[in-house]
């Protein structure tokens, strides 16, 4: 049997030694040196039983397909428009995708997405060399109209949306806003009043900051039950 | 012959050094690296888009470090600041030593910037920028095999001495040999001498700087970890 040289929990840095010997297994980012482990990233380290899951805690985000995203459109083309994902190029949007409507040849297309209008998009491919394509059709995927956008870490996105969504429901239900979580790491919020959207706000920031403790959800749960309290004295 | 150091340090001892992660909050990744009275920041920003686009790799992204003494850093006369054939040279030469360890090809054609600030300055601070760019670059999230960690070694007075400070670097026959290996595998990644040394001697500083480097990492890996452990818990 191999022998483990990190903890359950444990912080490692790029460089580490994790494991030594064929018998675990990793899931996430590290290689082989020989027989070595050897961790690639800053990363969490999560044991369950042979298999080693290394949690990344920082990264930017990399757009992979299927993912629904909050873009930013920076350029109105005569048959696209270039969509600012968070990733360093633009993704494309062509009219194909964007509507089912007719376009007639030289229509004006900002009269469907503006510059500067935010869409929540999905991202339908994304080539080798990180060409992204986009499309609109499907459920949920519309132009956000008023509201807040907020920039999270992505690593840290599947905590804010919980299991099955239990985290952004509960936010949600709590603070009555309406939440659409991007997996680039954007949030749009827009509540009945300013006050809604701050506690939101707040509560997301405090689920990013505490993303690897446990007994998470009961905490915000006080949290926005305080905070409601507080505001109705 | 040189009997006793200025500072009255051993010969194989280094000054007291110091590090600290994630103090530029508007960085992807930060680093500060102290080594007696040098210090370097390091900030990481990107991946972002590169231009011109004659310089865009398709197969990988491409790392870009800038070198810069501040005005008043020195102990002399006031530096002049910005970009020189000293700073660009000194840029180039900690890209390439980062490079070996940094893994950029999930970011085609991009760029991804490192800027080191020399806040203050008593020799060695190439060294000192490549220790806190590995280090920022780590906590940015990057994929990297290892972190970088270098140490000036030379001849000062006949004695093969480590982590060289202004007094003795500005000795007439001293030989400054910055050197910067990859811990886990004793690679060297950069290896610059600016004097006459025999080949006797350059094996010397070389085992010695590989010995002393190794106190470095340890010293990177724990700035590394303090940072995430605070969010962990």
């Amino acid at each position: 049997m191999g022998k483990l040289f990190v903890k359950n929990k444990q912080i490692v840095v790029p460089g580490e030694l994790i494991a030594k010997g064929m018998d675990y297994i990793p899931v996430g980012d590290a290689y082989r040196d020989g027989e070595d482990l050897i961790a690639s990233r800053v990363s969490l380290i999560d044991i369950n039983g042979r298999v080693i899951k290394l949690i990344p805690l920082r990264g930017t985000y990399i757009p992979k397909k299927g993912d629904i995203v909050i873009g930013r459109i920076n350029e109105v083309g005569y048959y696209n428009w270039l969509v600012d994902i968070g990733y360093a190029y633009d993704a494309n949007l062509s009219v194909r995708d964007a509507t089912s409507d007719f376009i007639e040849r030289g229509t004006e297309l900002s009269r469907y997405y503006d510059l500067d209008e935010y869409i929540v998009t999905r991202i339908i491919s994304v080539t080798k060399f990180k060409a992204i394509d986009l499309t609109m059709k499907g459920p949920g995927l519309k132009k956000l109209v008023g509201g807040i956008i907020i920039n999270v870490i992505p690593q840290r996105i599947p905590r804010i949306v919980g299991k099955k969504g239990s985290m952004i429901n509960l936010i949600k239900e709590l603070t009555n806003c309406q939440i659409i979580v991007g997996q680039n790491g954007r949030i749009w919020i827009r509540g009945k009043n300013a006050e809604d959207e701050m506690l939101a706000i707040k509560a997301i920031r405090l689920v990013e900051e505490k993303a690897h403790t446990s007994g998470l959800t009961d905490e915000i749960k006080n949290f926005l039950m305080e905070a409601k309290k507080g505001k109705n004295v | 012959m040189y009997e006793k150091r200025f500072d009255g340090r051993a010969f194989d001892e280094l000054r007291p050094m110091k590090a600290k992660v994630g103090i530029v909050k508007n960085a992807v990744g930060s680093a500060m690296f102290q080594i007696g009275k040098t210090i370097a920041l390091a900030a990481v920003y990107g991946p972002r888009e590169l231009h011109p686009r004659h310089l865009q790799d398709i197969s990988s992204g491409t790392l870009r470090c800038f070198y810069n003494m501040m005005a008043f850093s020195g102990s002399g006369e006031r530096v002049k600041p910005g970009p020189s054939r000293r700073s660009r040279e000194i840029g180039l030469v900690t890209e390439k030593a980062i490079l070996p360890v940094l893994d950029l090809t999930e970011f085609p054609r991009t760029t991804v910037d490192v800027f080191i600030e020399l806040l203050q300055t008593d020799a060695g601070t190439r060294c000192a920028g490549i220790c806190a760019a590995s280090m920022a670059l780590a906590d940015a999230g990057f994929k990297m095999k290892d972190l970088v960690a270098a140490v000036s070694c030379g001849l000062v007075g006949g004695k093969i001495v480590v982590d060289l400070n202004y007094e003795e670097e500005a000795q007439e026959d001293a030989v400054d040999i910055p050197i910067a290996i990859i811990p886990r595998t004793g690679e060297i990644t950069l290896l610059q001498a600016d004097g006459i040394v025999t080949r006797e001697q350059l094996k010397e500083a070389i085992s010695l700087a590989k010995r002393k480097c190794l106190e470095i990492y340890e010293i990177q890996k724990r700035a590394l970890k303090e940072r995430y452990e605070k969010e962990v818990k």
